[in-house]
Formats: structure tokens, sequence, C-alpha cells
């Protein structure tokens, strides 16, 4: 055990950890921003926008990680253009991880975010309004406030989506040790070469990871409400 | 004087609403049925909703007019809108919640809001959240929040439809010195007769998205004119009507011939009379009518009686309220005949 231990190399554990933390960041203000568009439209508008910001979530994540291999490809015209006149590369690169994870990971943020912003009495940002608060105080003071449990599980849920994020990630960024392997890319590889006490050594990492999220996340929704309900 | 000028249009979905007319009475009210667009009044004067076309004026200030694309945000209008559920923000102390709609510095901001909490009696429940108030106090709280703004004009939205019947009288006192304090004019929306004959002066009454008719509260409740006014002022017995001659009819619907003390002109179609209207009597007279008795009812002060004609089962049942005079009633002598007094009929169009 301590022999294997001393051969593990921790990196996946650090890269996913960064993708999950930078993902998260970026999707926790795009999911906001895009449940706040979806709110303002029409609606078949709404249907439309909607439609495809929940595509990740419902597509295999081998599709996504194929449409953006095709996007940001060295010899397709964007991923051309960013990297001969940005040197901005996300084919087989750290950056590619992040963009692969922020994408599969989005529709959590965008459905949770929205889900609470349904959830709002219209009348009472009709009251805002009538009192005369201008539209971003009813956003920052009224909305949010009042969409923040949910807002906050969404956050969570993209984390935890982030740091486990396997299939676009592979198609994207490869598995490059040191690179761009996360720790899921790590289980693929080792149980793939038939080393199963490092696979499992990941696996029961993950695992862990996963049950504290877990708490968490119950820990944060049950704070919002006084006493929780049961079915029965 | 405060003049509210409203001529709109607006179509959603099926709905139709077509209303115009002018106010200058310190409370106006709207009586109708659910559904039959009071509340898209206040809307569309609140600027939430945007009619699709016409004018909307308030003292000359111009809120909305579709020929000069006027559209004033509702954050532009100074209005103060109570909403039915009270629309308190949740998320925001007692306190919070009533200096939304503050403008000034800080200092200003805590006098006025200190000011307000006296006014309203809500000392004690400065920290407190909506959740943890009572309906009546939820009550005090937004109009504390709106008065805090000092709006134009109040705009109260069926304000005693989540409150426990049994406090109802004490807060339409609280809420009538309020608004006798209140240096402008208000709207009341409501489907109770009881509130808008308490509060306003003057009243609408819709139907359908349309006005059906307005006048001063008083004189519609002596004679609604119309049917559906009849019916919402809660009038209990109308019948289709044949006219006889100027000053007679046959009442379709209860068989009987009566006579009427005003003219009945060619546009009348119904006759209405309260049930409280009615009198029984023993034997027959004139504008009577021989009745079996049908079941009754009994509400703490009142014995509700159905009758029907005797000579005609077809015909409808007619209500016949009276007082009682102490809690155990018993079921007394049903009377024989019932009768119709010529002041008390309403002739009423359709």
């Amino acid at each position: 055990m301590d022999e294997m231990l001393k051969t593990i190399d921790f990196s996946p554990l650090i890269i996913s950890l960064k993708t999950g933390i930078v993902s998260t960041i970026i999707g926790f203000f795009l999911g906001i921003y895009a449940a706040y568009s979806v709110m303002k439209v029409s609606k078949r508008m709404k249907w439309v926008l909607d439609s495809i910001f929940t595509l990740p979530l419902v597509l295999p994540p081998t599709v996504s990680g194929f449409l953006l291999l095709m996007l940001f490809s060295l010899k397709r015209p964007l991923g051309k253009l960013l990297y001969f006149n940005f040197n901005i590369k996300f084919v087989q690169t750290w950056p590619g991880c992040v963009i692969a994870a922020c994408v599969i990971a989005f529709p959590l943020m965008y459905r949770n975010t929205r889900a609470a912003f349904e959830q709002i009495d219209l009348t009472i940002i009709y009251a805002a309004r009538t009192l005369g608060m201008p539209d971003f105080k009813i956003f920052w003071k009224v909305i949010m406030p009042m969409a923040a449990p949910g807002i906050l599980s969404g956050t969570i849920l993209t984390f935890a989506r982030s740091i486990g994020e396997y299939g676009a990630t592979s198609m994207l960024a490869g598995n490059i040790l040191g690179k761009t392997q996360t720790i899921a890319l790590a289980i693929a590889l080792e149980s793939a070469s038939g080393r199963y006490n490092k696979a499992g050594f990941w696996v029961i990492l993950i695992l862990i990871v996963s049950f504290i999220i877990i708490t968490v996340l119950n820990k944060v929704s049950s704070r919002y409400s006084v006493v929780g309900k049961r079915w029965r | 004087m405060i003049v509210l000028e409203v001529d709109i249009k607006k179509k959603m979905g099926s709905f139709n609403l077509k209303v115009s007319f002018q106010s200058t009475c310190k409370c106006m009210g709207i009586l109708g049925a659910s559904g039959s667009g009071k509340s898209m009044i206040l809307k569309c004067i609140a600027g939430i909703v945007e009619p699709d076309e016409g004018r909307i004026v308030l003292n000359g200030e111009v809120f909305f007019d579709s020929n000069d694309k006027i559209n004033k945000s509702p954050q532009n209008r100074k209005v103060g809108y109570l909403f039915q559920n009270y629309a308190l923000f949740p998320t925001m102390t007692v306190l919070e919640n009533i200096k939304t709609g503050i403008k000034g510095n800080k200092e200003y901001k805590r006098e006025l809001v200190k000011e307000q909490v006296r006014l309203f009696h809500l000392e004690g429940l400065e920290k407190r959240y909506p959740e943890q108030l009572s309906g009546g106090q939820q009550q005090r709280v937004a109009l504390a929040r709106i008065m805090a703004y000092r709006p134009q004009i109040i705009m109260l939205d069926e304000p005693f439809s989540a409150i426990d019947s049994f406090l109802k009288d004490i807060l339409h006192k609280e809420l009538l010195e309020i608004l006798k304090n209140f240096n402008g004019n208000s709207i009341l929306v409501s489907h109770s007769r009881d509130e808008v004959f308490k509060f306003c002066n003057s009243l609408t009454i819709m139907d359908e998205g349309r006005i059906t008719v307005c006048g001063r509260t008083k004189d519609l409740f002596n004679n609604p004119l119309r049917v559906n006014a009849a019916k919402v002022t809660g009038c209990k017995n109308i019948s289709k009507i044949r006219k006889v001659n100027n000053y007679e009819l046959e009442a379709l619907e209860w068989g009987v011939l009566l006579k009427t003390n005003q003219v009945i002109t060619e546009k009348i179609t119904h006759v209405g009379i309260r049930a409280r209207h009615l009198l029984t009597v023993d034997q027959k007279k004139e504008n009577t009518m021989k009745v079996d008795f049908l079941h009754y009812a009994e509400s703490p002060f009142d014995v509700q009686y159905m009758f029907r004609n005797s000579m005609n089962d077809l015909t409808k049942e007619i209500w016949w309220i009276t007082s009682k005079k102490q809690f155990h009633t018993i079921l007394q002598d049903i009377p024989k005949y019932i009768q119709f007094p010529a002041e008390r009929l309403m002739l009423l169009e359709s």
C-alpha cells in the first residue's frame, strides 16, 4: 500500500480541483446571466434559448466534446484564429479541460438558477417597481436573495460535475499526465492498463469528495427551509 | 383636487378590457366578480401592464398615451399599490421593507421609517421577517411601506381577501383612518359589496372587462340600473319581465303581475328586489304572491327563507332574508303570501 502511494503522481488531483474551481466561477456568472436573460424574453425565444442551454445536459458528453473539437481544432477557422492571432489553444491543453467542464456543467447552474427565478412571485417584483426601485437594485436586493438557495445548490452541483467530467474532456483536452489528466481520466487510464490498485485509489478519493459535496448541499438547502418537508 | 382619467383597451388572450372613466373622488370603488378585469385596470395605472391603446392621466401628468408614445415606467409614476398578498420582500425585515421606497439620506430614511413604525403600530416587530407576521400585521407593513414612499394615489387590490373574517371589522376601521389621513386619492378594488359600501363614495361596477355602471355608491345600491350591477351588489331576486303597461309588468320567472312606481321604459328587461325588502302578509293584496315554502338556512343574525310561487312549480325560487331576535330561533309560522312593495322594485336593463 505504502509502496503504491509513493509511486502515485498527485497531479490529477490538483488538475481536477483547478479545473473545478475555474469552471465553476465561469459557470456561476454565465449561468446566472443566461437564466436572467431567459426570464426577460418572449415565450418562443425562451423555448429556443432554454433548449440550447440545456443541450449539454442531455447530449452524451462525447458528442459535446466532438462538437467542441470541431470548433476549436487548429484545422478549423475559430481554432486557427485563436491560435495564430492570440496564441490560445484549447486542444490538448488545460484550458481545454476548463472549457469542456464548463460546457458540460453549465446547464446545472443555468437550470437551478432559472428554477429559483421562476419560483419568485411576480407581484413581489411588481411591488418593488411601484416602490420606485431601479431595476438593478431589484435584481440585487430582491431577486438574488430570494433565489439564493437555488443558486447555491446550482453552484455546488456545477463544481461537482466539473471535477468529475470525463467524456468531453478526453475528447478536447486529451489524457496527458501532469497537463490535462484529471482524476476521472486517470481512473480510465489506470484501469485500462490493468493497474487496479491505482484506479481504486482515485475511485475512493472521488467517493469521499462526492459524499462531502452531498452533505454540504443538504446542509445549505436545509438552512433555508425551517422545517424539511416529508411525504408519507 | 386630484383627477384620474383612464381610457384604455387591452386584449389578453380571449379577455378584452375596454374601460373609460374619470375620477375625482377621494375613494373610488371598483366592484366586480373575479375575472372581470378589476385588477387589470390597477396594473395598467401602475404601469405593470401596458395597455394596447388609450390614455392614462393623473393630475395632468400623462402616464400612458398610445398616440404620443408615452409610457412611463412604474418607477416614475409615484403610485402606491397594495397587492392582494401584500407582496412584502420575504428576505427583508419589517424595517428594511419599509425603507425600500424612501429616497433621501440615511438620517432622513431612519426618521421616516421610525415615524411609519409608530403610525402603523409596528413597534416590536421591526426585526421580524414577513413570514413571522400575521395577515393583519403584514397588511400594516405593506401600507407603511407604501405611505413612506409618499405616493400620489393609493390603489388597494382586494385588501381584505387574506384576512380572517372576525378581524375584518377592526382592520376596516384602521384602513378607514389611514385613508382619511392620506392626502390623496385612493381606488379600492373588491368583489365584496360590504367593503366598497364602507370605503367608497363613488362606485364603478365591472363585468367581463367592461364598465356596467358608475355613480355614487348609495345611489347604485338603491337602484343598480343593470342586471349585473344588481347581482354584484347582492340582489338575490331577479326576473325577466314582460311589459304590460307603463306602470305594470309581468315577472316571467316568478309568474306574477307587479305594479311599479316608476315608469317602465322600453329598455327595461328585468326586475329585481332585494331579499330583505320583501314583506310577508296573510292575505292577498296588491303585488302579492301565494307561496310554497321550500327551505331555510340560518346565519348568526339572519334567517334566509326560500319560496316558490305555489301556482307554478316551474318558476324560480325567491329569497327572503329577515333578522333574528335571538340565536335559538324556532322556525315560526311560515308566511302564506309575500309582497313585492312597489317602492322597492328595481327596474333593470340587461
